[in-house]
């Protein structure tokens, strides 16, 4: 039993850590995020550079195969620094959808492995809560090609998708199982209508609307949904390892200040309240360490206990991350509630990663079933 | 134990409902339920009506343009306020500076400034805390040195809330050293437009422009507006301890309007086709908020019977700071969490695209409601305060 990465895995956070740093410092990394999909285009050529976009796609579509493993490494580095960017969405997600269409879908995987094209997933629908199977869209065969109609309510880090994956139904009722298909819609067809905004962590999503759009089908006609959740559990193991990371650092961060403030002649971190909090918030990280340890372990039973062990981590890491979150900023008193320090936008992406795909009440009900 | 209003009471309450029923815009409505402060103007507009009606100080004497109302009486006005999505009053000149100069001002500063925190013609801002001089006030460094007829002072002040939209701001200044730190603290009242005063806009994590820095190059206060005696300012403040129990008071009788948001919120939205109202998970999580805030309004009922009873609360005030930022959290994040998905759509990247409904003021109230166990003398701090005063335990 392994609760440590390879040697390997650990080179590989030590590289991400350093490419977060070096292109994230947290003083330029706002002015980034601002400037949109342009402002991380220099760290994206990067990564793909690094080979890091063809990491987390299977060697059969060309990519490098990485495991769950590799994914939490690169996932914890991104946390540490707060990378921004689609990264999760876009290499992991998307190609993992993708590879349902097998050699028909390689020509758009290269290109998101190289970093020329940006697709995201439309998973979420209104009424739909967090649930993957409930999807009103519907697609027709019209002539040789099908229509979508319908809408998407959220597609994650969406913003600047060039292509969108959209299940959509060829079959059964709204919140059936079956009868689930995957369509491949450009950004810029015609009866598509975009939405785009950020979020408080400054990730760019979207909200479609379809009107008679084209689509494209990816792979066969139905029974996607087992193919979807697969996808989005392995996306949410990326998601996790970043919470972790995130949490790690702002922890670290915060027992620095606790350190070097004073107040009353003598430093904060000398009243016992605050360093039994401080005990509270790395008790708490090791929680949710533990947490993908219990992932890792899952991975030899099957795919239903691992979505499982997903589904468990979801609620555990989603309530240890926010929490830590929210007294590192306490502890930091006033500068913690500042744009300034980096300590907010820990907090802010704790609070996001906790609800993407799916909240902490979702999974846990997801659990419960 | 009972609580009956009497009469006049009741007939006072009428009074006060058919005033809100014409006049609060819908457009604040979501904001003030999300614990968000109005735009100034917005805030300006609103006191304005108050004061017109006469009830521009309701915590306040009737010799100072008060309303003269008895506990009973604010708390019936400000629970009417709330279920008229009425915001609370901005409380930097009403409830912070306001009384102590009417305690303890001169004749001609009483005079100069009282009228116009009622009726709004005046903005205070509050510049007590420093950079390293936050939880622990006392160790102030900005100083004023008295040259002639005026103060000079000198020094950084941290935090001015609104210090860029204020006329006027009450600092904490140091006039000599003394062997203990609370002394030798004066309290001056400086117009904003005095040179040699920089602000600066500090940023937040909600994305809204409310607190700035404040430097002080040789500011000349003409030696009037010291407030009191030179070197007793940390007293002064005392006086603040009493009247901000009735603060918080009124701020925690306003949650009843978040759990209104989140009402709304949960019963627009469905999964499933089910309302998320009806859903026994959420149901029973809004339940135990409203129990929540139920019981700290019933402290809230307690403080206000004590105060006109004469009989001193101890430390319900802290206790009451403590939970109301506990309760500003918790319905907020539960608020978030109703919008499900949407809650990551916090501003539009194109023009012309619509934000779902709530955002971004449900989520910038989730945001703002973590610095409401930081300002005010933090969560930590109140549980000393509880602890120490109330429960003798000594560090
Ligand atoms: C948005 C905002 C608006 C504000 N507006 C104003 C304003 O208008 N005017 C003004 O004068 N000030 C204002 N403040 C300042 C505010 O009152 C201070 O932030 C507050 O007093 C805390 O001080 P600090 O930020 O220096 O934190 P610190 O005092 O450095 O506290 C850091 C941490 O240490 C803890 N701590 C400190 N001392 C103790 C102790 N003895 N025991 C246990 N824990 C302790 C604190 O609880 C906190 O968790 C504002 C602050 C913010 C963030």
């Amino acid at each position: 039993m392994r609760f440590t990465y390879s040697d390997e895995q650990a080179m590989l956070l030590d590289s991400v850590l350093r490419f977060g740093q070096e292109h994230f410092p947290p003083t330029e990394r706002h002015r980034l995020i601002q400037q949109g999909r342009s402002g991380e285009a220099a760290s994206w050529a990067k990564m793909a550079e690094l080979g890091w976009l063809l990491l987390p796609i299977a060697e059969e579509c060309g990519g490098l195969g990485g495991g769950i493993a590799e994914l939490m490494a690169l996932g914890e580095g991104f946390g540490r620094n707060l990378v921004p960017g689609p990264y999760v969405a876009a290499c992991v997600l998307a190609p993992a959808l993708l590879a349902r269409g097998g050699d028909g879908q390689y020509d758009l995987i290269e290109q998101i492995g190289t970093g020329e094209t940006l697709v995201a997933a439309a998973l979420l629908e209104d009424d739909g809560g967090y649930d993957l199977h409930h999807i009103a869209t519907r697609a027709a065969v019209a002539g040789d090609h099908w229509t979508l109609d319908g809408a998407k309510a959220h597609v994650e880090d969406g913003g600047d998708a060039d292509w969108f994956i959209v299940p959509a139904r060829t079959g059964g009722e709204t919140a059936d199982r079956t009868g689930i298909s995957l369509f491949l819609v450009a950004a810029t067809v015609p009866g598509l209508r975009v939405e785009r905004f950020r979020g408080i962590d400054g990730h760019r999503h979207a909200r479609l609307e379809l009107d008679g759009v084209a689509g494209q089908l990816i792979g066969a006609e139905g029974n996607a949904l087992a193919d979807i959740e697969a996808a989005v559990a392995r996306a949410n193991c990326a998601y996790l390892a970043e919470a972790v990371g995130s949490m790690e650092a702002v922890s670290a961060i915060t027992l620095e200040y606790l350190r070097t403030r004073e107040q009353f002649g003598r430093p904060i971190g000398s009243f016992q309240v605050l360093q039994h909090r401080m005990v509270d918030m790395t008790v708490a990280c090791e929680e949710a360490r533990a947490m993908l340890c219990h992932i890792a372990l899952s991975l030899a039973q099957g795919q239903a206990q691992f979505q499982r062990a997903v589904s468990a981590a979801k609620v555990r890491i989603g309530e240890c991350g926010v929490y830590v979150g929210q007294q590192a900023v306490q502890l930091h008193g006033g500068v913690g509630f500042s744009d300034e320090l980096i300590v907010s936008h820990h907090l802010k992406r704790q609070m996001m990663l906790a609800i993407a795909h799916g909240s902490v009440d979702h999974h846990r009900m997801r659990f419960a079933a | 134990m009972e609580f009956e209003l009497d009469p006049a009471d009741l007939a006072f309450r009428e009074e006060v409902r058919d005033f809100f029923a014409t006049g609060i815009p819908p457009e604040w409505r979501t904001r003030v339920r999300a614990g968000l402060r109005l735009h100034p103007e917005e805030l300006i507009a609103y006191q304005k009506s108050l004061a017109e009606r006469g009830w521009g100080a309701p915590t306040w004497p009737v010799e100072y343009g008060g309303t003269g109302w008895s506990p009973i009486r604010q708390y019936i006005f400000w629970t009417e306020a709330a279920a008229a999505d009425a915001p609370a009053q901005f409380h930097q000149g009403l409830e912070l500076i306001g009384p102590i100069i009417f305690t303890y001002g001169s004749q001609a500063l009483k005079d100069r400034y009282l009228p116009g925190i009622i009726n709004a013609d005046d903005w205070w801002c509050q510049g007590y805390s420093e950079p390293n001089a936050g939880s622990d006030l006392a160790s102030l460094r900005t100083r004023a040195v008295r040259e002639g007829d005026d103060y000079v002072l000198n020094g950084q002040k941290a935090w001015t809330s609104y210090g860029h939209v204020a006329s006027h701001c009450f600092v904490l200044a140091r006039t000599s050293d003394e062997p203990k730190r609370q002394q030798g603290i004066s309290l001056l009242l400086m117009d904003m437009k005095t040179p040699g005063i920089t602000i600066r806009p500090v940023a937040t994590m909600d994305e809204k422009h409310h607190t700035n820095e404040m430097f002080l190059d040789d500011v000349r206060v003409p030696v009037a507006q010291l407030v009191g005696e030179e070197g007793r300012g940390w007293e002064y403040g005392k006086v603040l301890l009493d009247r901000e129990r009735m603060v918080t008071a009124s701020v925690a009788i306003f949650l009843v309007q978040t759990v209104k948001g989140i009402r709304e919120a949960a019963t627009r939205r469905t999964i499933g086709g089910v309302p998320l109202i009806d859903k026994p998970g959420f149901k029973a999580k809004l339940a135990q908020y409203e129990i929540e805030v139920i019981a700290l309004q019933t402290m809230v009922l307690k403080v206000m019977a004590d105060a006109a009873a004469g009989v001193d609360s101890g430390p319900l005030g802290s206790m009451i700071k403590l939970r109301w930022s506990q309760l500003s959290q918790a319905g907020t994040a539960l608020w978030v969490g109703a919008l499900g998905p949407q809650a990551a759509h916090f501003a539009p990247l194109d023009n012309g695209y619509a934000l779902p409904a709530d955002m971004p003021y449900a989520m910038q109230g989730a945001l703002y409601a973590r610095v409401t166990s930081i300002y005010g003398g933090s969560s930590e701090i109140q549980h000393n305060i509880i602890a120490q005063r109330a429960l003798g335990l000594k560090g």
